[in-house]
């Protein structure tokens, strides 16, 4: 009786605890993409993905969505799995370099690998190659992102006041700020601008300020006066009350808060870009209008930062033909088209960029973003197609928060970006 | 040796009927001491010992004890690699890196000032959490060891926020507090202006605290509360007779004796209130500024989460940071036998 | 300052409410609400809609906007109170928005297009507790799925809590061997080690015994606390040793004495770790965030942690959703809450 229970209860256990770790090895295949969301870009894949399960059937693709909660623990998260050796099959990663050496080389498995080559940008595709001599096609940028202001056109016609761009080409920060302010007095909106604490987003508006980001040798340089006077200016905002501080103090929820608050109209000007658009639209609704607007410009011209997502397969996949098989079927130009449209996304292929989407929503603010790629300074695309373009990008949202907070002076913030930055190339050259 | 009547049930407990539970864990344990049977007869009872601490050591042993060593490795190597064979020794780089300061009380004269800013939020932490948390504990403590109707349920009111996960804490609480939060509302309501409580480093700091008084109070208040009650009533009313006042009955009596559980009070709290982290970095994000970043924020981030993984550095924290709470621990303990020993 | 301690200090005895018994019926009464207050605020709010939760002044309780279904239009209309330009309120109801403008009807009148400015107009609302959030988040969010997988992981990760350390604890307690002491200092100093500090090489240790992305990865290194085995051998300390020796005369075995005799006087003690086994387990984030990265494999923490993209957050599904984490350990802790208070009160940390 006893031995019988024994028996039953050990055996049950046994049962559950294999149950457990056999959630691999079934004979249907599984593709899993861990996938994090923004706006509706996971349902639009979700709608592709339909599409790829109907034409082969046996492979079944899950998006599995862990969050971006906090800045890099997305990545981090991805990053153990692979160095853990078990990596998803496919993932969506903004930081690239993070995972060189481990994606899953598609010039090999494509069906057509001229086809990857002429549809994506060069730059793009190096990003996620070891060097000059690896020739590898690694993934593909699911959206080509644009950073950009915002502006809530109802705001500066209840002002009536008019707005700079609609006359002038070359709209300065100095011009875009007193309007903003002028369109926030006038309506008693209580925040004039709201700009996104990301060291990515300030790329732009440094080197528009004529900032130098690489020094004569071609390393990374802060102390420019183009990034001084850009900095001094972001500075100010806050400290004159024209930015909301909540935006600053906590950099987990910043960019979130400042679109909260243009959603609400208690803002005029958002400094944002092109991959918030599905977001805002979709919480805007019809409660007022809103357009994308130039980068404003200045000494050093007009630019955004460059950017985007990119679908990538990993080499530790139980399925590379499975792997290239979806994405061979994910970059065809109508699939991707689809996707772009439906996520309210530019497209990162450059057939379609050049060919244009007939968008069904929120088509005039993106034929403006897309206005805005043509005019990308150099040195923000070396700056994002660097191996160590978050690595630059952490320190300068993190040291103008304390500078904004008041712990630090912007001397002192522009010697610790330096460090920061020169420690952490240190470390990872250590290796 | 003792050789075991293998079968025979002894009947311990024989002052009321087995419950469902009993004969379960009868029916469980029953068929495993068959099996162990044979095991003590080649032991022996007294390393029978081995075999019950076994089980818990190998665990503790393989993820909390290995990995502590491996940190300490780290904390000599460098580099981004995870696999210790991987990372090239540098000494005690991470140390002096991590100690070189021009002016202690000064971070930005320090290589890591982020570092040292942790330091001093987290000492500025525990020592307003710490001493809070016990004055309301106390106060409640009291405050419920008094013949009320309805105590049971004011000791549940307080103990459930313990109940809560750090991360929902700081959930809840960011939602009351932000700037259009219902805290705001309420004081717009009475008349005055909208209050920056995160964005203020001096309030951001004030609110991290109370939130975590009142997340972690109730546990405390309960130790306590068991230490009031473990007072013998005769004292008081010795006391009484003797005349002392309430207040000196709480000085001579109360005090003294409720001593050692308050030792075990301060020493839980203040290693708590060192490793401050998941819910005050969900409430504040570590800012404004750095103003409640604290050490293992500081460490989590630099080892974790930063994309250059600095975990080398990140583990010589972690190795200044537990012994200077080993040292904390230790002195604590020492100065809590010497004031047992004067009463 | 006396007044404040005759307060406090005077313990039992007075027979009619004085003044300090109401003194303390206010504190904790206060103290009630503070102590629920905030939860039950994350409740209000959890049937609130995203524009509502994003309002200033937030309302106390959820409200929705009334509409009404008119002929010839598909969607329900939006009502509003609109202050005329002649000083009288109307309650029409909006067909569109245009700028600083909008169209509206009268309900009773709906052929006749009434241009209003949008600033004269306020919505007409009602108290409305709905469940669309529950319903739309627990479709959009494997939420049985996630459920299953932290009632698995809590149940079992905390039933072999209690077996491990209570072995252990009756090991250390009840017997005298060559490294006793040693054992129990190691194992007390790593209180002070929070999981994030060394979640590096914990993860490492992880991934070589192969329990990534595996649910035993949750559950067995939780299990050996030092914090139960502390809890327990002091609880386990004070059963005194001539219960076990005449049980070993009586011709007990060591495993039968440790669960016949130890585990049930050890009975409040192990109910106090479980309440805090229970507890942790459910509320773990970070450690299964890390080690799990498959989605049939999350637990409802992790999967909350979805709900929020870089940029945008979905409160009114976080909220209801956190609502429902919250509720299974808010019942449990209802139902059992005398054993679990009384039961830290005993243990008591000896």
């Amino acid at each position: 009786m006893h031995r019988r229970l024994l028996f039953v209860v050990l055996a049950t256990l046994l049962a559950s605890l294999l149950a457990v770790s056999a959630a691999a090895a079934q004979d249907p295949i599984t593709l899993r993409i861990t996938w994090y969301n923004d706006g509706t870009e996971g349902e639009a894949l979700r709608a592709a993905l339909d599409g790829f399960e109907a034409a082969n059937p046996g492979i079944t693709v899950s998006i599995e969505d862990i969050g971006y909660a906090d800045p890099n623990i997305y990545h981090s998260t991805i990053q153990s799995q692979v160095e853990a050796g078990s990596p998803p099959d496919l993932a969506r990663v903004n930081n690239v370099s993070l995972f060189i050496g481990n994606y899953l080389d598609l010039s090999t498995l494509s069906a057509n690998p001229e086809y990857w080559l002429e549809s994506f940008s060069p730059s793009v595709l190096d990003s996620l190659r070891s060097g000059p001599e690896d020739s590898g096609v690694y993934g593909f940028p699911l959206q080509f992102t644009i950073t950009a202001p915002f502006i809530n056109r109802t705001l500066f016609e209840q002002a009536q006041v008019a707005v700079p761009s609609d006359s002038n080409d070359a709209v300065t920060w100095d011009e875009w700020t007193a309007a903003a302010q002028q369109v926030a007095e006038a309506t008693g909106t209580p925040w004039a601008i709201a700009y996104e604490p990301r060291g990515q987003r300030f790329w732009g508006f440094s080197i528009s300020e004529g900032g130098q980001w690489f020094n004569e040798e071609g390393n990374f340089t802060v102390d420019t006066p183009g990034f001084r006077t850009a900095a001094e200016k972001l500075v100010s905002w806050t400290q004159n009350g024209l930015s909301d501080p909540q935006i600053w103090a906590n950099l987990a929820d910043g960019p979130r808060i400042a679109r909260e608050q243009f959603i609400a109209g208690q803002v005029v000007f958002l400094y944002s870009g092109s991959f918030a658009v599905g977001g805002l639209a979709a919480g805007i609704g019809e409660t007022f209008d809103w357009s994308a607007v130039p980068n404003p410009s200045g000494p050093g011209g007009s630019t955004g930062s460059p950017g985007g997502s990119l679908l990538v397969g990993f080499q530790g996949t139980q399925h590379p033909e499975a792997v290239a098989a979806l994405m061979d079927y994910l970059v065809q130009e109508d699939v991707l088209g689809q996707f772009s449209i439906a996520s309210s996304f530019l497209p990162g292929h450059l057939g379609l960029a050049e060919a244009g989407l007939d968008y069904t929503a929120n088509a005039e603010i993106l034929q403006a973003l897309s206005a805005e790629i043509p005019k990308i300074n150099e040195q923000a695309y070396k700056l994002q197609y660097s191996q160590f373009a978050f690595t630059y990008n952490r320190p300068i949202d993190g040291r103008l928060a304390q500078v904004i907070a008041g712990e630090l002076s912007l001397d002192d913030a522009i010697a610790a970006i330096q460090k920061d930055v020169d420690d952490a190339i240190a470390n990872v050259n250590a290796g | 040796m003792t050789t075991i009547p293998a079968t025979k049930v002894i009947p311990y407990r024989t002052n009321r009927e087995p419950g469902f539970l009993a004969r379960m864990l009868e029916h469980l344990m029953h068929p495993v001491d068959e099996i162990i049977i044979p095991l003590q007869r080649a032991l022996g009872t007294r390393r029978m010992a081995y075999f019950f601490v076994l089980p818990n050591l190998l665990i503790f042993g393989i993820f909390i004890l290995l990995p502590m060593a491996l940190n300490f490795y780290y904390s000599f190597t460098g580099s981004t690699a995870l696999q210790p064979s991987e990372r090239p020794w540098v000494g005690t780089d991470n140390f002096s890196r991590l100690l070189n300061c021009g002016d202690y009380g000064n971070p930005v004269t320090c290589d890591e000032d982020i570092f040292w800013r942790a330091v001093w939020n987290t000492g500025g932490f525990v020592f307003f959490q710490v001493s809070g948390m016990i004055v309301f504990a106390l106060v409640t403590a009291l405050a419920l060891n008094r013949q009320i109707k309805g105590r049971g349920f004011f000791r549940s009111v307080f103990f459930y926020p313990v109940l809560l996960s750090p991360v929902v804490v700081g959930l809840i609480w960011k939602w009351i507090l932000q700037r259009d939060g219902v805290l705001n509302a309420g004081i717009v309501a009475l008349g005055g202006e909208q209050m920056n409580f995160l964005v203020d480093p001096n309030w951001s700091r004030f609110w991290v605290i109370v939130v975590s008084i009142w997340a972690q109070m109730g546990f405390y208040t309960l130790i306590l509360l068991a230490g009031l009650q473990s007072i013998p009533h005769e004292y008081y009313e010795a006391a009484h007779i003797d005349g002392a006042d309430t207040w000196n009955r709480f000085r001579f009596v109360t005090f003294p004796l409720l001593m050692p559980t308050m030792l075990v009070v301060v020493v839980l709290s203040l290693i708590r209130a060192v490793q401050v982290f998941d819910q005050a970095f969900a409430l504040t994000g570590g800012g404004p500024g750095t103003a409640t970043t604290y050490i293992v924020q500081y460490i989590y981030n630099t080892g974790f989460t930063s994309t250059s993984r600095e975990a080398g550095l990140a583990a010589a924290a972690s190795v200044v940071l537990g012994g200077a709470l080993l040292i904390l621990t230790v002195a604590q303990l020492k100065l809590g036998r010497r004031t047992e020993a004067n009463h | 300052m006396r007044t404040l301690f005759d307060f406090l200090f005077r313990t039992r005895g007075a027979s009619q409410l004085s003044a300090t018994d109401w003194l303390t019926y206010l504190y904790l009464s206060l103290g009630t609400v503070l102590m629920f207050g905030p939860v039950i605020w994350l409740g209000l709010s959890s049937f609130k809609s995203q524009e509502q939760l994003l309002r200033f002044p937030p309302t106390l309780l959820p409200m929705r906007q009334e509409s009404v279904s008119l002929e010839g239009y598909d969607q329900p209309l939006p009502l509003f109170d609109v202050m005329m330009l002649d000083g009288n309120t109307r309650r029409l109801a909006q067909v569109s928005r245009i700028g600083l403008e909008a169209r509206m009807i009268d309900p009773a009148n709906p052929g006749e297009i009434i241009t209003v400015d949008i600033a004269s107009r306020s919505p007409v609302e009602s108290i409305y507790f709905g469940f669309e959030n529950y319903i739309e988040g627990v479709q959009q969010f494997d939420f049985w799925l996630y459920m299953r997988n932290s009632v698995f992981v809590t149940i079992l990760a905390t039933l072999l809590t209690l077996l491990v350390n209570s072995m252990a604890a009756f090991g250390l307690s009840k017997y005298q061997f060559r490294g006793r002491n040693l054992i129990f200092v190691i194992m007390i100093s790593t209180l002070m080690v929070p999981l994030a500090v060394i979640l590096v090489p914990v993860f490492l240790v992880i991934t070589q015994v192969g329990w990534n992305n595996n649910l035993l990865g949750v559950i067995i290194p939780a299990a050996a606390t030092p914090t139960g085995v502390f809890l327990l051998r002091q609880y386990m300390l004070t059963i005194p040793d001539e219960l076990l020796d005449s049980a070993r005369i009586d011709g007990a075995s060591e495993w039968r004495i440790y669960w016949q005799i130890v585990l049930p006087l050890a009975g409040p003690a192990l109910a106090v770790l479980a309440i805090f086994s229970v507890m942790w387990r459910w509320n773990d984030f970070l450690w299964p965030l890390i080690v799990l990265s498959r989605k049939e494999l999350f637990t409802l923490q992790v999967g909350l942690n979805s709900f929020q993209g870089e940029f945008n957050t979905q409160w009114d599904l976080v909220l209801a959703m956190t609502v429902l984490t919250l509720l299974p350990i808010t019942l449990i802790f209802a139902f059992l809450q005398k054993y679990i208070t009384t039961g830290i009160a005993t243990t008591g940390m000896k």
